[in-house]
């Protein structure tokens, strides 16, 4: 080997030994939220729960566009006996039900109404929920008693109870289904932020913070509330699926939204109760409805319970 | 930077005086009683020269972690004064005290935990200044944290970096750059490497001693680790179930360690070195370490000491006494253990006074040596 | 003094007897979904014979633990490609059925972890813990387990073991779960024993108290002992022959006299000058290697610690010299791993075995 060649190569072994200890060379840094979203884009749960909500969202967003009729039009009335329903037909893909309306126009429509439900009340739920949970979890003490005593008065009731009540005092529409299920929503939230940001409180970053002199209010708001988080975005995931399904279960007890003018699928499936003996996939297609979308829900906030999870960050 | 004058007060810049911390132990079905306290630090006085370094060490559960939090009222005293420069922070309001922190800070074990894992380095190392409304404008601010990154041995690209992006040993230095970065003049580390892998931890303590060079900061250095603690300690104290025992110059403390419990850890701590571990003499204790809920009696290492005598070390509390220069310690007999009158029991006499067994016992141990009287010291090797 | 001299006295050479354990050239690999797989440990060889301690030394992430891991048959099927030949007594592990390793592990070898508390079921007493091994591998009746059990926990050193059976796991100190977990482990005197850095997690009195214990247990039964260890001072003080390990390879072996008076790899000598130690005095300057373990190439570029490493030139590149650097006897009873070894033992003490230079 000359020496020429083995001076070039010398630089070979000394850039890499200058690499040692160093950070790895290249662009920005990246945060937990990226890094966790890179792993939820690998994760085929995710994209399976991903592609199902999204394929709902945009059934719900392009109804009028997507429906082949109008959903009230009581179209195929006439051919409808007692005993007998027309099924599955040139122009109806999924048959009529006992008011001779098209069921696959009911099914596109009713997802604007069960997914504006389960988002709303979720919403809801979840904003009072953690305004109850910050409250608890960053003063403590006697505001956490107080609290937390509040929210298990609320746990103590039940759902259905609720609902009726509430039901009674703002009347029986939409408005009151939504309130309904986002009170019962509450508690889940308050407990959850709150446990999270108690033992965030404790945790060393904290610690550091107060060791370095930052003050209480901002390592509480700055800190300690969005890395308590991460439980809360997976659990309103997974709320939202029980939403749609508890607003469903509401309508089909007739304490849904009145208003006939808008096919819900909790509804649908109460009214095909009357017809279960000889019409039963009336039932089945909103139920199918109701579980795939709570599936999606249920797929997403799992995954992004794993993605999110502190364990696999690497 | 503002450099606060120092007050030109000489003598010691912390002094801890009496300090004790007790946890209450709370039971009760619906209304809370307290029945009874663990004594994690139960009445600790030393005191930390400017620019020098103290080396606390003990085991798990002594309580040195607890002093340590308890300086810089992470965790709040029971008792005892705690002087920093003159001042007693243990009894500051909330918003004073916030701002002495600025003056003493803290470097973790975990450094990665230690650290919000939702901020990027140029937020960790900007928030302190932040909070203390220093550094200036944006551009004054950016060239202090390049100052500091270039001060630990980090490049400037790190600046845009989580900490999980990092390894361990460069975690610790963001640790140690955050904990600098409001120029303090009491820096307490604990356990700053305990996390590391050894062949990181040499940088780590080499980073702190520069610093404490080129900064002339003042270290309280808190660690399980014997070696550790000798080669970065002027001088250093040793804890055992919240008091301590002994304090000495680390030189004058590794060679001639005067309490049995001194003895009994630097005997234990393995040296990479067969020849010298093949030849050693082995202190084994028994059993373990006693609650410190309901800590012994008399001297509170009494249940575990091969040198324990009746009854004195039962009922009476050694005080802490000078027994060398600078050198002090608490046991009644330490000077006839250092003259040799008084010799250790086997771990197995011991074990067996107490009530405890303890196995098997070392190989320098003669099988039968479980002759004479318990009372009697007998001739250990 | 005695008993050093004895335990010194053990066989040194695994030539003269059968060894107990024989790995060969055992590799492991991680693969994850999505990502590119890690090869955790590449090509390992050595040998246990019985009454003899090796130590397999080295960082978090040189792929000690899981090695051990591997040998026990303890890793997960998904994800993990194992090759290579572990053999136990002669009888091949790898490829070996599930029910077979299972009636090996407490009965021939047995495994001690680091913590002790999550080893242990902490919902059972540890009397049914250990009386457990015992029925199953030993065929006792639950009267006979019980006795044996209390016997066992007696010589680990436990006191008062009877109660000590009716405890669970939380009520016992660290050190305490450590000995009632070797307790587990001796139950059916296994030929083998894997501890992964037992020590770690306990205080150092307790950990003198342990190591004397497993030292004491080598020379009584014959066990062969694999320590698995971060800490070259307790290698130095129970291992007769230590396997240093970097990025999932051997990289040097050797008696511990010779390794530690004469380290050979400039990554050995590194760590040797960078621990500090109890018998040096303040301020003895620590020459820290520089890096960390992520600075690691693939072996198939070079030599892994060519990047952190002092000596490190050119041909330490595979595409420079042209092939990857060999594990190849380094005088007697030696093996390196390194282009350009050191010579002068870079911390202070005498060499004990003169020559050996190649």
């Amino acid at each position: 080997m000359t020496a020429a060649l083995g001076s070039t190569r010398r630089d070979k072994i000394d850039e890499l030994a200058a690499r040692a200890g160093q950070v790895p060379a290249g662009g920005g840094g990246v945060s937990l939220a990226r890094s966790a979203f890179r792993r939820l884009r690998r994760d085929p749960v995710a994209i399976i729960g991903a592609v199902i909500v999204v394929a709902f969202l945009l059934v719900a967003a392009l109804a009028p566009w997507l429906a082949p009729r109008d959903p009230l039009e009581q179209a195929l009335l006439s051919e409808v006996r007692q005993g007998s329903i027309p099924g599955s037909r040139e122009g109806f893909p999924l048959g009529v039900d006992q008011l001779g309306r098209d069921v696959l126009s009911r099914l596109i429509y009713g997802s604007r109404q069960s997914l504006l439900i389960g988002v709303v009340s979720t919403v809801l739920g979840a904003v009072a929920g953690m305004a109850l949970g910050v409250l608890a979890g960053a003063f403590g003490g006697w505001v956490d008693t107080v609290v937390m005593r509040f929210v298990d008065i609320l746990l103590s009731i039940p759902g259905l109870l609720m609902a009726i009540s509430i039901s009674v005092l703002l009347g029986q529409n939409q408005y009151a289904l939504m309130i309904a299920i986002a009170v019962t929503q509450v508690p889940v939230f308050a407990r959850l932020l709150r446990g999270s940001m108690l033992s965030q409180r404790d945790s060393d970053y904290a610690l550091a913070a107060k060791a370095l002199g930052v003050k209480r209010s901002r390592i509480v708001l700055g800190h300690v509330l969005p890395n308590s988080l991460s439980p809360v975005i997976v659990q309103a995931t997974l709320s939202l699926a029980t939403a749609i399904i508890e607003a469903a279960a509401l309508s089909f007890l007739g304490l849904g939204d009145p208003d006939i003018s808008r096919p819900e699928w909790g509804a649908m499936l109460s009214s095909a109760q009357a017809v279960l003996s000889f019409a039963p996939m009336l039932a089945v297609y909103p139920a199918l409805c109701i579980i795939v979308v709570a599936l999606g829900f249920t797929l997403l906030g799992e995954s992004l319970r794993e993605a999110l999870d502190p364990k696999f960050r690497r | 930077m503002t450099t606060e004058p120092t007050s030109p007060a000489s003598g010691p810049l912390l002094q801890v005086q009496g300090l004790q911390v007790h946890f209450p132990i709370r039971r009760g079905l619906f209304v809370d009683r307290t029945v009874g306290h663990v004594r994690a630090v139960d009445g600790v006085d030393l005191s930390i020269d400017r620019g020098t370094t103290y080396g606390l060490v003990g085991e798990s559960g002594c309580g040195k972690s607890t002093l340590g939090r308890a300086i810089l009222r992470l965790t709040e005293p029971t008792a005892g004064k705690v002087l920093f420069d003159g001042t007693d922070v243990a009894s500051l309001k909330p918003e004073p005290m916030r701002h002495m922190r600025r003056r003493m800070q803290m470097v973790f074990q975990d450094p990665l935990g230690s650290l919000d894992p939702r901020q990027d380095v140029e937020s960790l190392l900007a928030e302190p200044l932040h909070a203390h409304g220093l550094g200036g404008d944006k551009p004054a601010i950016a060239r202090r944290l390049r100052e500091l990154l270039d001060a630990v041995g980090l490049p400037e690209a790190a600046l845009r970096r989580y900490p999980h992006e990092f390894s361990g040993g460069q975690r610790q230095r963001i640790g140690i750059a955050r904990a600098i970065t409001v120029e303090p003049d009491l820096l307490i580390a604990d356990e700053p490497v305990s996390a590391l892998d050894v062949s990181v931890q040499a940088q780590v303590l080499n980073l702190l001693e520069e610093l404490q060079e080129r900064l002339g900061l003042t270290y309280l250095v808190i660690a399980h680790d014997l070696a550790v603690v000798r080669h970065i300690s002027d001088v250093v104290g040793v804890m055992y179930l919240g008091s301590l025992v002994e304090q000495a110059p680390a030189d004058a403390l590794y060679e001639a360690p005067l309490h049995p419990y001194t003895r009994a850890l630097m005997s234990a701590v393995p040296v990479p070195d067969p020849v010298l571990e093949d030849s050693r003499e082995r202190i084994l204790l028994s059993g373990d370490l006693p609650s410190p809920a309901n800590p012994p009696s008399g001297c509170r290492f009494h249940t575990r000491c091969p040198w324990r005598q009746e009854t004195r070390c039962d009922d009476e509390v050694p005080v802490l006494r000078e027994l060398a220069p600078l050198h002090l310690v608490s046991c009644h007999w330490a000077e006839d253990i250092r003259d040799g009158r008084l010799l250790p029991k086997s771990a197995d006499e011991v074990a067996a006074i107490q009530g405890v067994s303890v196995g098997p016992t070392g190989a320098d141990q003669p099988v039968d040596s479980m002759i004479g009287g318990v009372d009697e010291p007998v001739e250990f090797r | 003094m005695n008993g050093s001299t004895a335990f010194s006295a053990a066989p040194r050479h695994a030539a003269s007897t059968t060894p107990v354990l024989e790995v060969e050239d055992l590799s492991v690999r991680f693969t994850r979904r999505g990502e590119a797989g890690t090869q955790a440990v590449d090509g390992v060889s050595f040998s246990v014979a019985p009454g003899e301690t090796i130590g397999l030394v080295g960082e978090s992430g040189c792929g000690k633990s899981v090695t051990s891991l591997a040998v026990m048959g303890l890793l997960p099927k998904r994800g993990v490609q194992v090759a290579g030949s572990v053999r136990l007594d002669g009888q091949e592990l790898l490829g070996a059925g599930d029910r077979a390793l299972r009636k090996l592990r407490g009965a021939d070898m047995a495994m001690v972890f680091q913590d002790p508390l999550s080893s242990l079921n902490p919902t059972v007493t540890i009397g049914v813990q250990v009386t457990e091994v015992l029925k199953e591998h030993r065929g006792m009746s639950g009267k006979e387990a019980t006795e044996e059990a209390a016997d066992l926990l007696d010589r680990v050193g436990i006191p008062d073991p009877r109660r000590r059976l009716g405890e669970y796991p939380h009520q016992l100190s660290g050190g305490m779960r450590q000995r009632a977990l070797i307790a587990m482990a001796l139950a059916c005197s296994p030929r083998l024993l894997i501890a992964d850095e037992p020590t770690t997690a306990l205080d150092v009195t307790i950990q003198a108290q342990i190591l004397e214990l497993l030292r004491e247990l080598v020379q009584g039964s014959g066990t062969a002992l694999v320590m698995i260890t971060h800490d070259l001072g307790v290698v130095a003080g129970l291992c007769d022959r230590v396997h240093v390990m970097y990025a999932g390879r051997i990289i040097e072996t050797a008696d511990r006299g010779d390794l530690f008076a004469r380290p050979r790899h400039p990554y050995t000598g590194g760590l040797l000058a960078s621990v500090p130690r109890l018998d040096t005095t303040r301020g003895t300057p620590l020459t820290p290697i520089r890096g960390s373990a992520r600075d690691a190439i693939p072996w198939a570029q070079g030599c892994a610690f060519a990047p952190r490493c002092d000596s490190g030139r050119d041909d330490c590149l595979t595409e420079v010299a042209g092939s990857t650097v060999p594990l190849e006897s380094d005088g007697a009873g030696r093996e390196l791993r390194c282009r350009h070894p050191l010579t002068v033992p870079p911390v202070a003490g005498s060499p004990t075995t003169p020559g050996a230079d190649r």
